[in-house]
């Protein structure tokens, strides 16, 4: 039986000894496309970091492809697609230098890449539909397209799951539909993916599965469709991110209320 | 020029000068790209103590200098790794140190004034024969390490995060860029001087920065404008009699505005000329419903009839108008007529 490509359980992140997102637990089997969902500042990425070994692993267990993450020595198994602006625009570099550095951890450090490297990129980048750029310096793509390169270069490395930081934040509408059409291509051809994001809708049609982060932990993992009914479920109520918020924060009292107020709202005070 | 040739310290001069020209900008482009351009300089002021206990011990400075750059270079690098403004704070009291200890200790020794000057502004004509084969080995190390690490110093200086989370080794890259710099720092002091070696490792790559199109290119570019300015420095401060460090960098700078100022014209003159659809929301792409025709190296895609290439994020009109079909669809059909044909 082939492993979970990516278990959680009870895990805990952050940095420097403070938690972040605590008490996660989320299983990622072959060919899930997986949204994890959350506002900004929910938890989100950290729990992705965490599992690139970028943020600190801080509690409970953490396994990618049966292995536990401290174990884990060849990392190329994970590919990672961080957000566009990670790139250094001080020198020029063209699609394709940067998309070659997908293969470099597959080979040690006094060798060159080799044609099966080569085949690999060119695959890549043809996959996101960079072929007639791929001689261009990055610097000069939109933000979509660069978000396109960062994909190239995880899938060069041949990962066995793509974690995506925000890839259609800050995206433009016609490059997000280019953009949606590229992780649906890749979805198709049993990519697994857990694409973090503050927002559903570009990605509303690929995804198998979404994940709720909020406050630091996970409220809501399910079915796309579990989702939809989920949330309309909760659309009348207050909105389900915020309902440890919520309750942590309902003061006694409504706000402004004072002595010339009302007795009912006095005697709840 | 031949007459140079002639005197052993000329030919020992050219010599020195072309090893550095050349290692310096392949170290110097890593550190423009991670935005660390000075962090030479401070390297220098640390090396200037190094050669200063060199002096006072009877020891070959290039000896002591290569050690304390080094010593000084990984000090740098675990600050920096490690962060914040304190780490910031303790590389000022580093850098500082290192040239007041220098210039205290060197007052020590017998040694003349002219020989601290030789060491901050490079003393190229009194490069020995011994002098020289220490520069060719550590050279060579310095040329023979970048280029062997080049993809991953590149991978690392583009984007950190990412090298860490692939499980490149990080750590040990940046410490090897770190000595790699204090290698050439102290191999540049005689010939530019401690005071000037950040400008032989940066100045050529800000030049080739805006003439190569590639990170590959732009190296090579720098290297043979290193190279160029380090010999052109020479010469022209022998007929000249004017300091040979000093020369080198006021001919790097100017080849920089020269080359700043001409690819300036060039972007306008282009883009003047050079008309392209304005407005073009669709992208091409393989299925994108274009048919694809491949046009030299790259590929062209048949929009109504029109050849489109994809340049710098918008697109050229390619080839031939002759099987112009249909104007219908078309945001810019008014300008086609005017089109010049790039291809």
């Amino acid at each position: 039986m082939t492993p979970s490509t990516l278990v959680l359980r009870d895990a805990a992140f952050g940095y420097a000894d403070r938690r972040v997102v605590a008490g996660v637990s989320l299983t990622v089997e072959p060919g899930d496309v997986v949204a994890l969902l959350g506002p900004n500042g929910s938890g989100k990425s950290t729990i992705v970091r965490g599992v690139l070994g970028l943020a600190e692993h801080l509690g409970g267990e953490v396994e990618v492809l049966g292995t536990p993450l401290a174990q884990l020595s060849d990392r190329t198994s994970i590919g990672y697609v961080p957000q566009h602006h990670s790139l250094s625009t001080s020198v020029s570099a063209t699609v394709r230098e940067v998309v070659a550095c997908g293969r470099l951890p597959h080979r040690p450090w006094w060798r060159r890449a080799g044609a099966e490297d080569r085949r690999l990129v060119d695959e890549a980048i043809e996959t996101v539909g960079l072929t007639d750029r791929a001689r261009e310096e990055v610097s000069h793509l939109s933000g979509g397209q660069q978000r396109r390169v960062l994909i190239a270069r995880a899938l060069a490395a041949q990962p066995s799951v793509l974690l995506m930081d925000e890839p259609t934040a800050g995206v433009d509408t016609a490059n997000q539909h280019i953009l949606a059409d590229v992780l649906g291509r890749l979805a198709a051809t049993g990519t697994t993916m857990l694409i973090v994001t503050h927002e559903l809708d570009a990605v509303r049609d690929i995804v198998s599965r979404v994940v709720c982060v909020s406050a630091g932990h996970i409220d809501f993992d399910g079915t796309s469709a579990e989702y939809a009914l989920h949330t309309s479920a909760h659309a009348i109520g207050s909105d389900h991110h915020h309902i440890d918020e919520d309750v942590v924060r309902v003061p006694s009292t409504p706000p402004g209320s004072g002595p010339l107020d009302s007795a009912t709202t006095r005697s709840t005070a | 020029m031949t007459e140079i040739l002639a005197f052993e310290f000329m030919r020992n001069a050219l010599i020195g000068a072309v090893l550095v020209g050349f290692a310096a900008p392949l170290v110097g482009i890593f550190l423009v790209q991670r935005r660390m351009s000075l962090i030479g300089d401070g390297m220098g002021h640390v090396a200037l103590a190094g050669v200063a206990v060199g002096v006072l011990t009877g020891t070959q400075p290039v000896f002591t200098a290569l050690v304390a750059a080094v010593l000084a270079a990984i000090a740098i690098e675990l600050l920096r790794m490690r962060g914040g403004t304190s780490g910031d704070v303790a590389l000022a009291v580093m850098f500082y140190g290192g040239i007041a200890g220098g210039v205290v200790l060197i007052s020590q020794s017998t040694a003349s004034a002219a020989n601290l000057t030789g060491y901050l502004f490079g003393a190229i004509l009194t490069t020995t024969r011994a002098d020289l084969v220490a520069f060719a080995v550590l050279s060579v190390v310095v040329v023979g390490t970048a280029t062997v690490l080049r993809q991953r110093l590149f991978a690392v200086a583009i984007d950190e995060e990412y090298a860490r989370a692939t499980g490149l080794r990080v750590t040990a890259l940046n410490l090897t860029l770190a000595v790699l710099t204090a290698v050439t720092v102290v191999v540049s002091m005689r010939i530019v001087g401690l005071l000037l070696i950040s400008a032989l490792m940066i100045l050529p790559n800000a030049t080739a920065q805006r003439l190569g199109r590639s990170f590959a290119s732009t190296i090579r570019w720098a290297a043979a404008i290193g190279v160029g300015a380090a010999i052109s420095g020479v010469v022209v401060s022998f007929y000249a009699e004017t300091p040979s460090g000093g020369t080198i960098v006021l001919i790097l700078i100017a080849v920089f505005i020269v080359t700043a100022v001409a690819s300036a014209v060039v972007t306008r003159v282009r883009s003047r000329t050079r008309r392209h659809p304005g407005r073009h929301d669709h992208e091409h792409g393989p299925g994108c419903g274009h048919e694809p025709v491949r046009h030299g190296d790259h590929v062209d895609y048949l929009h109504d009839g029109h050849r489109h290439a994809a340049h710098q994020g918008h697109y050229d009109e390619h080839g031939d108008h002759a099987t112009h079909i249909d104007h219908g669809r078309h945001d810019t059909d008014d300008k086609h007529g005017e089109l010049s044909r790039s291809s």
